[in-house]
């Protein structure tokens, strides 16, 4: 029983944080900042739940499977989560739903987690939908836009039929090899065409969520018609979740298909590289701009991943790390500007630097992150990533992705330069931060600049894989 | 243990800088900032000079084979037990010298800078980038392994952006830095997959491993694509990130805007220490350039190409920082090809230690005339050539040092410019073309200098003298005292026996040169010198009939054999114009125009809601549909085995 709750530590303690979330509301109402307080300390003691030592095993006949990677892994996303709400504290206090805010944030958490711990495809398809549903409700949370409307429509209509593919896939290959297990599938699989057609339909349910080309059409409209804090949440904890849960798909139960996946990823990091980033060259709204480049840097990871290399899977979850910390970043800086001017436009934040100094730094810093730039850790993200697609022979593909981060580092700088170099015509006031804020950004940009530096962090993860 | 005391201080002491100028430095150091960079420095600098001592007479004795030494390493990260990242400091007399020079060079211009941006509001920063600079480039030069030359490669870009883009209240400075970080960032997509091919194909990252086991040469035979070998690709692809450094034709087009920085800066990055590092990557990676065959073709002809090229743009520039920038293009394209000689076997030594020699000198003598034209435009508030004229009486000190620094760079003995040029030309001379062109940049190197020398200080009558060169004591120190130090070295260092420091394998090669050997080179340079003073010395008429002679090649040369112009084309007009503006509007029309359009169309709400917003989703489950089915015919029909 006690080990049974270990195992699921990270669940169990989400679960409880949600349950006292639920009664407090029950209560008398209280003030949108107490409610944000009381939030961050639950995600607190979820963190710290999440540290206490447990053994690798399995629960509900290998249903759930969880060790020490899976584990972290969970750490990572409470991690970033708490990160992203002190960083929208702003916009909490201001909401009058915040305990609905932190109860679907909660219940969308707690589907990766089992999204991440599931030994089963049934177990797979249960917890993706509980990871996205509640984003659908929370894309609209901006009751008074109608923007945040259309995103919500956009985002539930689109799952439903990247769910329904995905449920397709599913059935064709418990119809081929009569099982659902993670453990049981690999020795089944022989690639027989209806194998094979029912991996792209699983990979489609993956891509779909990934933003990976040409199924991320939803991405722009979405990411720019939600709240910020929702938009961070879609592009760093979601697609981080799925990051893991593709890698381990991939190198243990899809292993005996390699050959097959191999090309699927080949084909859809050329194109996930180059339209994202083309696309990000010339947008003018911040948001949009970084949904479109975070979309270019899933096409990172799925060139590490083509390899089949035993780096790349260890490659990619640091990614995902260093990626946690520079988009957080990024985004913290556009949502509290949004919050505090309700201004996105590029061109809004000419002269930055000049009224604003310490944000324009973070920004700044994340963006260079974000565009792989030394001492940054996304430059050692970025290194690891190509360094494991090498580690296949394919240079071109390699040399097609680096060509790419040289665009990317185009735009980046026209961001950059904007914040420091041009002349406003109309500047921005002056914004301050509160304290929460104040310390996402503080944790962001330390985690941008330590993460790399600090070999220890990569060093963990490979150990761990 | 007194060389790893040594060498780390010299590392340390800009990362300490950067760190106390970068953090507190905006509000406590606002003043004396500039003294405190400068203190670290020398310190910085004394240690490299003791650590040279050391390591030459101490270590080795001189004369004898030079063995290399690590001072310090430790294993950053380790991915598997064969590839593995270290940190660490290497020495070898290649690795000393640049540390020398940069350390020395770096002081230097730092005490230069305490008075020449004494009025700039961001001094501290200033600072704060300068000392990250060296601190990169010191990283730089001292690497064990090929990911931390990779490291600190990009961080002199970056720091070096910074440093271009100083005046950002310009957008020309704006608008160069941008170009060079990109330019130079496309150049290292080509350094990154040349490190990655050589790393996997030769199973580490790790310098020592790669020189002194054999398996560089095993890689070399395997053949990796388009019927080269892994070696040769990945030697290549690393000169590329090399050539993009050093601004080597065609990534040359960086460098003359780069000019945009700050003057001290130009003399510091733009013309001793990062835009060589090119010319450092191939020494230090010597013993593989060796093996690649093809890849030592290609450095020998882009390096007299690119010094062709300058030399010739250098002769028609009138911005006098931009004279000095394609002369510093044409200098380390010598260097490039002295190298490539070397490594194609023929002239091992000669071309090595001359590239080398060549390097040391220049980063002292390019300096100099740099600071130089640093004070004339600190007085004539302009870069342009034709409101100089004259001020060989109004500056006397700048006019001897620029002269002094002039001859040097044309190739005149006893100067240090004549034995380093000379080694390179010793090495070509069983080349009759190529020696024949190496000539030829030499004449228009004298040519160029002198004309740009004439056009600066004389050409108009002496002005009188008004006020004292360097009015302020501490304008002497901060002006003086560099320009002095490197007048002295310009016109000392050619004695320095460099063979005997500074050669492959560390074994030392005394150069040994003939007078019939150093007879061309010095013709060509007086006749060069001597076309220039018949043009310039006094204001007339000849410049511009040369000019016309030369017609429609003069204008080319002019504008620079439309270089920029083509990369404007196709950057501007075809990736960013069609590509990206076509990018852009399908995103716009197709996915954007749904939300643009959604204050229209709510007044419309009902009518639209059918065609326009369930038609969005179709299209989307469209491509979705669309892109499984292709994806799932690509795979059916594409069988593994």
């Amino acid at each position: 029983m006690i080990e049974a709750l270990l195992l699921m530590k990270h669940e169990m303690s989400l679960t409880v944080a949600a349950v006292v979330f639920l009664l407090v509301r029950l209560g008398r109402t209280r003030a949108a900042a107490t409610y944000a307080r009381l939030g961050y300390l639950l995600l607190g003691w979820c963190l710290l739940a999440g540290l206490i030592p447990a053994p690798p095993g399995q629960l509900f006949a290998g249903l759930f499977v969880t060790s020490s990677l899976v584990s972290m892994q969970k750490s990572f996303l409470t991690f970033g989560l708490l990160l992203l709400l002190l960083a929208s504290d702003r916009w909490l206090r201001r909401h009058d739903y915040v305990p609905e805010v932190f109860l679907l944030l909660f219940s969308s958490l707690l589907g990766l987690f089992f999204l991440i711990s599931s030994g089963s495809l049934l177990m797979f398809y249960l917890a993706l939908e509980l990871a996205t549903l509640p984003i659908a409700a929370l894309c609209n949370f901006d009751l008074q836009r109608r923007q945040a409307s259309e995103a919500a429509t956009k985002m539930i209509l689109s799952s439903a039929f990247s769910s329904g593919i995905l449920l397709f896939g599913i059935s064709l290959l418990y119809g081929s090899t009569g099982t659902l297990h993670f453990t049981e599938l690999p020795q089944r699989l022989n690639g027989s065409a209806l194998q094979v057609t029912a991996l792209v339909l699983l990979f489609t349910g993956f891509a779909f969520k990934l933003s990976v080309v040409p199924f991320h059409l939803w991405t722009a409209d979405v990411y720019e018609g939600s709240p910020v804090p929702v938009t961070t949440y879609l592009s760093v904890i979601s697609k981080g979740g799925m990051v893991f849960i593709f890698c381990t798909a991939l190198y243990q139960v899809f292993q005996p298909l390699q050959a097959y996946w191999h090309v699927l990823l080949v084909i859809t990091a050329a194109a996930t590289l180059l339209v994202g980033n083309l696309f990000a060259l010339r947008q003018e709204n911040l948001k949009r701009f970084l949904a479109f480049s975070s979309i270019a840097q899933v096409g990172f990871i799925l060139v590490a991943l083509s390899s089949g290399a035993e780096l790349a899977r260890a490659a990619a979850v640091y990614f995902v790390l260093v990626y946690l910390f520079s988009n957080i970043g990024a985004f913290a800086v556009v949502g509290i500007i949004s919050a505090a001017t309700g201004k996105e436009r590029l061109s809004d934040y000419r002269g930055l630097y000049r009224s604003n100094p310490r944000l324009s730094w973070a920004l700044a810093l994340s963006l260079f992150s974000l565009a792989g730039i030394p001492p940054t850790a996304g430059f050692f993200g970025k290194f690891f990533l190509l360094m494991s697609g090498a580690d296949g022979r394919q240079y071109l593909l390699v040399a097609f992705a680096a060509v790419n981060m040289v665009v990317a580092l185009y735009y980046y700088l026209r961001v950059v330069r904007a914040l420091f170099m041009e002349q406003p015509e109309a500047p921005l006031p002056i914004v301050t931060t509160v304290l929460p804020e104040r310390a996402a950004l503080v944790i962001s940009v330390a985690g941008v600049l330590i993460t790399g530096l600090f070999s220890g962090a990569y060093e963990t993860i490979a150990r761990l894989i | 243990m007194a060389a790893t005391g040594y060498a780390l201080l010299i590392v340390l002491m800009p990362l300490a800088g950067f760190v106390v100028l970068g953090l507190a430095g905006r509000h406590h150091l606002k003043r004396s900032a500039g003294w405190l960079a400068t203190a670290l420095m020398s310190v910085s600098a004394a240690a490299a000079l003791l650590l040279a001592w050391h390591y030459f007479f101490v270590q080795n004795a001189l004369g004898r084979s030079l063995e290399p030494a690590e001072v310090f390493r430790f294993r950053w990260l380790s991915f598997s037990p064969s590839l593995y990242v270290d940190m660490g400091m290497h020495l070898d007399g290649l690795s000393v010298m640049m540390l020398v020079l940069v350390s020395t060079v770096s002081l230097l211009v730092h005490l230069y800078s305490v008075e020449y941006l004494r009025s700039e509001e961001r001094y501290t920063s200033y600072f704060a980038f300068l000392q990250l600079f060296t601190f990169s480039m010191l990283g730089l030069v001292v690497s064990v392994n090929l990911f931390q030359i990779y490291f600190f490669w990009e961080l002199v870009g970056v720091s070096s952006y910074l440093l271009i883009g100083f005046h950002y209240e310009r957008p020309s400075a704006v608008s160069a830095a941008k170009k060079a970080f990109v330019v130079t960032r496309f150049a290292d997509f080509g350094f990154l997959i040349g490190i990655l091919i050589v790393g996997f194909s030769s199973t580490s990252f790790d310098l020592n491993t790669l020189f002194q086991t054999n398996c560089h040469v095993d890689a070399a035979r395997e053949e990796l694509f388009l019927g080269m070998s892994a070696i040769t690709w990945g030697t290549l692809l690393m000169f590329m990130g090399g050539a993009g450094k050093s601004a080597m034709f065609p990534l040359h087009i960086w460098l003359p805007d780069a000019m945009e920085g700050p003057t001290p800066v130009s003399a510091l990055i733009h013309a001793a220490t990062m835009v060589v590092a090119g010319v450092f990557l191939v020494a230090r990676l010597f013993p593989l350039y060796e093996v690649a065959w093809l890849t030592a073709d290609v450095v020998t002809v882009i390096g007299l190409t690119s010094s062709l090229l300058a030399a010739i743009i250098a002769c028609t520039q009138t911005d006098i920082k931009r004279v000095l920038a394609y002369s510093t293009m044409s200098q380390i394209g010598l260097m490039l090809f002295g190298l490539g000689l070397a490594a194609q076997g023929a002239s091992r030594e000669a071309g090595y230690v001359g590239s080398q020699f060549h390097l040391f000198t220049h980063g002292f003598f390019k300096a100099l005339l740099f600071l130089a034209a640093g004070v004339v435009i600190h007085r004539v508030h302009s870069n342009e050539v034709s409101d100089m004229g004259g001020l060989r009486r109004t500056l006397p000190l700048t006019h001897l040092v620029f002269l002094i620094a002039c001859l040097a760079i044309s190739g005149i003995p006893p100067l240090s410019g004549f034995f380093s040029k000379e080694t390179i030309l010793l090495a070509a001379a069983s080349h009759p073309f190529w020696y024949g062109l190496a000539l030829l940049v030499s004449a228009l190197t004298a040519f160029y200098m002198f004309r740009l020398y004439f056009l600066t200080f004389w050409n108009k009558p002496a002005l009188p003298k008004s006020e004292p060169e360097l009015p302020t004591a501490s304008e002497r120190l901060a002006y003086g005292f560099p320009l002095v130090v490197l007048a002295v070295a310009t016109a000392v260092n050619g004695f320095i026996p460099f063979g005997l420091f500074v050669a492959p394998d560390g074994r030392p090669y005394p150069v040994h040169a003939s007078a019939a050997a150093w007879l061309p080179p010095v013709g060509a340079a007086l006749c060069g010198i001597a076309v220039a003073a018949w043009g310039y010395a006094r204001a007339s008429e000849r410049p511009q009939e040369l000019a016309r002679r030369f017609g429609a090649f003069y204008s080319v040369a002019y504008r620079k054999f439309y270089i920029d112009e083509l990369y404007a084309y196709i950057t501007r007009r075809i990736i960013f114009g069609k590509v990206g503006r076509s990018a852009a509007w399908t995103d716009r029309q197709v996915v954007d125009g749904a939300v643009n359009q959604a204050g229209w169309l709510i007044q419309q709400w009902s009518l639209l809601m059918k065609c326009w917003q369930s038609g969005r989703l179709q299209g989307y489950a469209f491509w979705f549909f669309v892109g499984a089915g292709l994806l799932a015919v690509v795979l059916l029909l594409y069988s593994p085995n």
